[in-house]
Parts: C-alpha cells; sequence; structure tokens
C-alpha cells in the first residue's frame, strides 16, 4: 500500500516544521509557568521566531523549490516575505509585551502561542502552491486572530469586535472557497502552477473561470481590506485590544500581499485584464472612502483603520499595473511585458514592506502611551505629547509624515515607485486621483501632528516604557527616516527577490 | 427520464450558496442563525467540489472537501467561543444590539 510513498524533500519548509514544533512545545511549557514569570514564554517566542530566521539563511538556495507534491513553494520571494515577517511579529511581541503584562485577561501562554500559530499561518499562505494550502494558511491565521481578538474577556468592545470579524471572515472564506471550487471545475487542478499552464494552452472553460474570478476576488479583497469588502477593518481595529490590533495591521499585510501575488500573477496571470478591470475599481473606492472616513474619526485606531483601507487601496494600484491591455489582434493573447510586470509586482511589494514598517510604529507609539488601565487611543490622549516627551513626539511625527507621503520618508518613496508604475503603464488618471487622495490623506495624518505640537496635554503622566520598548520603537522611528533617504536597499530586495520568483 | 448531469448539482450548489448570501445579510435577529448560514455557504462549496471532483475524474476536489470539513468544524468550535463570550458581556445575541462599535 505504501509502496508509492515517498518522503517529501523537507528543506524547503525547515522553518516551518520548526515553529510549529516550538509553538506546540511553548504550548506545554508554559503549562508549568506562572502568571508572574511569563517572560519564559515571551523569551521563547521571540527566540522561535530568530531561530526560524537562522534556519531561513540555512536552508536558503537561489533556485525555486517545490515539495510536498508541488503544494508548497520556496523562492526569493518568500524567502524575503518571510524574513520581513519574522521581524514583524518580534517587534509585535515586544511592543505588546508591556501591554499585555498590564492585562491580567491577557497575560496567559495562549497569547504568545497564539501569536506563532497566526505567524506560522502566514507563512504557509507566503509559500503556498494550492489552493488547498492557501486555503488552509488563511484559516490558520484567521482563527488565531478570532481568538486573539477575544482574549479580553471582560470588554463588550472586544467580544463584538471578536464576532463581527469572525462573521465577516467566515464570509470571506466562503467566497473564496466558492471561487475556488469555480476555477477548479474550470481549469481541473488546485495547483496554482498547473492552473497557469493549463490557462497558457487554453484549455480551461471561460465563462466558469471568469465566475470563479469573481469570487475568487471578493474574498482575497476581503482579506486585504480593501472596499466594498472594508466593513470589518474599523470594527475590529476599534475594538481589538492594541496589541492585537498592532498584529492584525502589520503582518497579515505581507502575507495578503503574498496570495495575491501566488493566486493572481502566478496561478490568473493570462487573466490579467479581467482582474486588473476589478481591481482598479477596487483601488481607487478604497483610496476615496478610506481617506475620507478617516477625516471624520477621533479614535485614533479607527483612524488608522480608515488609513490602512487607503494603504491597501494604494498597494493595489501597484499590482494593477504589471499588465497594459493589449491584446494580439491575430491570436488574441494578451500581449506580455515581463519588464513592465516585474517594475509594477515590486513596487507593490516595496509599499506593502514599508506600509507595515510605519504601521508597526504608530500603533507601537500607542501601546508606548498606554498604561495598566488606560488606553491611549483617542487622538485626545495625544495632545501636547511633545511637552511630555519631546522624543517620542519627534518619532510620532516621522511616522505621520511618512504615512502622508511627505518626503524624505519611507512612506513618500512607497507611493512614489507605485505611482511610477502607474504613469509607466499608461494610467495617467490614476495616478492623479492617488495623489489627489493622498493629499486629502495628509490632513488626517498632520492633525495628529498638530495635536502633538501645538496643543496642551490633557494628562501630564510621564511616559514609562521599558528600555527595550524604548529603543525598539526609537529605531523603528529612525528606520522609517533612515530607510527614506536610502530607499533602494528595500527597493532592490524587492526587485531582486520577485526577478528571481517570476520568470519561469 | 433526465440524467444527473454537472450542472444540476452546480445549480444545487448555487442555490446553497445564495440561500446562505441572503441569509446572512437578512437576517437581524439571532447570531446563531449566522453560524448556521456560514456552514451552508461551507456545505454548498463542498458540493461544487465533490461534483467537480465526480465528472472531472480528479480526486483531489474530494481531498480538498475533508479539509474543508475539518477548518469548518474547528471554525464553528471558535465562532460558539466567541458567542458565549459575547453573551456574558451583552446578555443577548440579537444582531441589531451589536452596535458598541461604530462610525
Amino acid at each position: 500500500m505504501f509502496d508509492n510513498f515517498v518522503v517529501p524533500n523537507l528543506q524547503p519548509a525547515a522553518p516551518e516544521i520548526f515553529l510549529v514544533v516550538m509553538a506546540s512545545a511553548i504550548l506545554l511549557i508554559d503549562l508549568f509557568i506562572k502568571d508572574s514569570r511569563r517572560t519564559v514564554t515571551f523569551a521563547l517566542s521571540v527566540l522561535t521566531l530568530l531561530g526560524c530566521a537562522v534556519i531561513q539563511f540555512l536552508t536558503w538556495t537561489p533556485d525555486i523549490t517545490y515539495t510536498f507534491s508541488n503544494m508548497f513553494v520556496d523562492d526569493q520571494m518568500a524567502d524575503v516575505l518571510k524574513l520581513f515577517l519574522y521581524l514583524a511579529v518580534v517587534m509585535v511581541l515586544f511592543y505588546s509585551r508591556a501591554y499585555v503584562v498590564d492585562r491580567s485577561e491577557m497575560n496567559k501562554g495562549e497569547y504568545y502561542v497564539l501569536t506563532l500559530f497566526a505567524t506560522l499561518g502566514m507563512m504557509v499562505m507566503i509559500s503556498a502552491n494550492n489552493f488547498v494550502t492557501v486555503y488552509i494558511g488563511i484559516e490558520l491565521l484567521s482563527l488565531s486572530l478570532y481568538a486573539m481578538v477575544a482574549m479580553n474577556r471582560a470588554s463588550l468592545a472586544a467580544s463584538e469586535a471578536a464576532m463581527k470579524y469572525f462573521v465577516l471572515g467566515a464570509l470571506a472564506s466562503g467566497l473564496l472557497l466558492y471561487g475556488m471550487s469555480m476555477i477548479y471545475g474550470a481549469t481541473g487542478s488546485l495547483e496554482i502552477t498547473a492552473i497557469a499552464e493549463v490557462l497558457r494552452n487554453g484549455g480551461a472553460n471561460g465563462n466558469l473561470l471568469i465566475f470563479g474570478l469573481i469570487f475568487l476576488i471578493a474574498g482575497m479583497a476581503f482579506k486585504l481590506g480593501v472596499v466594498p469588502f472594508h466593513m470589518w477593518i474599523p470594527d475590529v481595529y476599534h475594538g481589538a485590544p492594541t496589541s492585537v490590533t498592532l498584529l492584525i495591521g502589520s503582518a497579515p499585510k505581507l502575507a495578503a500581499f503574498a496570495i495575491v501575488m501566488r493566486l493572481l500573477v502566478s496561478g490568473l496571470f493570462p487573466l490579467a485584464a479581467e482582474w486588473q478591470n476589478m481591481l482598479i475599481i477596487m483601488a481607487v473606492l478604497s483610496m476615496a472612502i478610506g481617506n475620507l472616513a478617516a477625516i471624520a474619526q477621533t479614535n485614533i485606531k479607527r483612524m488608522l483603520a480608515y488609513s490602512a483601507i487607503s494603504h491597501m487601496g494604494f498597494m493595489l494600484l501597484g499590482i494593477v499595473s504589471g499588465v497594459v491591455g493589449s491584446v494580439d489582434p491575430v491570436t488574441g493573447d494578451i500581449i506580455r511585458d515581463a519588464r513592465f510586470a516585474l517594475n509594477a509586482y515590486s513596487s507593490a511589494m516595496f509599499y506593502v514592506v514599508s506600509y507595515v514598517l510605519m504601521s508597526l510604529g504608530t500603533f507601537g507609539m500607542i501601546l508606548l502611551m498606554s498604561r495598566s488601565g488606560f488606553e491611549a487611543d483617542t487622538l485626545d490622549d495625544f495632545k501636547g505629547l511633545n511637552q511630555r516627551s519631546p522624543w517620542f513626539a519627534a518619532i510620532m511625527m516621522m511616522l505621520m509624515f511618512s504615512m502622508a507621503g511627505i518626503p524624505f520618508f519611507i512612506g513618500f518613496f512607497a507611493k512614489f515607485t507605485v505611482l511610477m508604475a502607474v504613469i509607466a503603464a499608461g494610467y495617467i488618471w490614476f495616478a492623479i486621483v492617488a495623489v489627489l487622495f493622498s493629499l486629502i490623506g495628509a490632513f488626517y495624518y498632520l492633525r495628529v501632528v498638530k495635536l502633538m505640537y501645538f496643543d496642551a496635554p490633557q494628562d501630564e503622566t510621564p511616559i514609562a516604557a521599558d528600555a527595550d520598548m524604548r529603543l525598539l520603537i526609537s529605531a523603528n522611528g529612525i528606520a522609517v527616516a533612515l530607510f527614506g533617504l536610502f530607499p533602494q536597499v528595500i527597493m532592490t530586495l524587492c526587485a531582486f527577490s520577485l526577478l528571481r520568483s517570476l520568470t519561469p | 427520464m433526465q440524467t444527473l448531469t454537472l450542472s444540476h448539482f452546480l445549480i444545487l450548489g448555487a442555490i446553497l450558496f445564495a440561500i446562505s448570501i441572503v441569509g446572512l445579510f437578512l437576517n437581524r435577529k439571532n447570531l446563531l442563525v449566522l453560524l448556521m448560514t456560514i456552514e451552508l455557504m461551507l456545505l454548498a462549496v463542498n458540493m461544487n467540489f465533490v461534483a467537480f471532483s465526480h465528472y472531472l475524474n480528479d480526486l483531489s476536489g474530494q481531498i480538498f472537501v475533508f479539509f474543508i470539513l475539518t477548518v469548518a468544524a474547528a471554525e464553528s468550535a471558535i465562532g460558539l467561543a466567541i458567542l458565549i463570550v459575547l453573551f456574558r458581556n451583552l446578555k443577548s445575541i440579537h444582531v441589531d444590539d451589536l452596535d458598541e462599535l461604530k462610525g
């Protein structure tokens, strides 16, 4: 019976295997740790993620490797995104430590273990080469996050946010699966690279395929949080404990970018003309609604939620600029320009990486200012921050400038490269719309700066934080400024990794 | 006498899926009904996968169904747990009462 069984090549998935073993071990070890000594669990979780990064380096190979019957792929894009992912999750753990320790409901081992399992889900999403792996990765991430949002059991807002997140997340998975089933029916395969092969040879049922594509995009848009599937983002960001909002608002964006790349670019690239049209509408609407609704907010977490919607819309602009919709009159094929697409997709990747860096810093600042029994989550809490702590006010100002896209911070170059790709693709109008909405968006970012520097503080409590938190958040703010001066470092990394991953 | 074809299964799947979507958006009363519509949605998808798998003579669709069933079980477990947490705080499972977060 087992004659055909071949042990799969485990090397490409070594970091995932290490993470799952360690997460299970930490779950057991934590049983024997008292609440007062939870730092051990924290340290083990951080070490696990650092271990994953080391293994990622040790098992690095320059080519694209498939394993587990082509269900799992390890290419340069996966390597780079996973390294950013480990960095982001380690920063999330450091930023949220004091916040979690101050709240006994959340100071449990599950908090760290769920973070690790969510990370595992994101890694599986990044490396997925089969609909099954995409689905399992998304669910592993989502189920961990649902539980983490509801973790503060005494809070009505948190449990309501968890319920809304759960229902809308399950709806999104349903839509995604329905789309996958249609694409499976049209192409006869669940494997993303095989689907691309079938589509290239023209052996697919057109109607079923387009029908499936619509549902697939709807499901993905939910996960990305772009209009018209954005309703959950503000409520979840607002209601969730700030440390969980930090996690939801940062690392999963990398994974969401990865599944867009895997499903649409690796899998359904021959349908680029169709999915680009859908994504363009979503991108423009996201920038419009995100930026306009953010102005009306008084809660900074909610404001950043709408800002996340607009940033994801902006990122989509990079993805839609990959293929210019010219059709070969003889064969009817779409003429593809690989150099062109590469530029567009790497601009989107650069955008998402820099957004994650900025988002980590901003939510980190909210966590820094929170203390036991006090959430610094309204805009008024930032009033007069300059008088309380000039250094952290300066960091927050840099982050806000970067989010707004003011030169010379990383956010400016992220917007700039995406706009260059959009213009190169010939969508001048979308570039103008994007710039106009960014300008509107600058208003609410600069309002935070105004509150910090020109208003009187509402409470004079000095900011108390551990040395590691102060150091890390300062490093984060400086990185936003420094990579704004040297954006080529990350930009080249993104372009190089995509070059090595996308060329067949 | 007509035999069952792939389109019959697909139409049934589409009807089930549509019922679940409509149920999700029209239901204003009970959160438990939302959990049921989510289950129904996943079952509609399973129907599609099994039908395609049978008519394509390809087993991978049916294997996917096993994964969906397993994840659906985990999903309802978490959904019911969240529902209990919510009920303790809200003392109600009416959808309309979920109005703490707005704006």
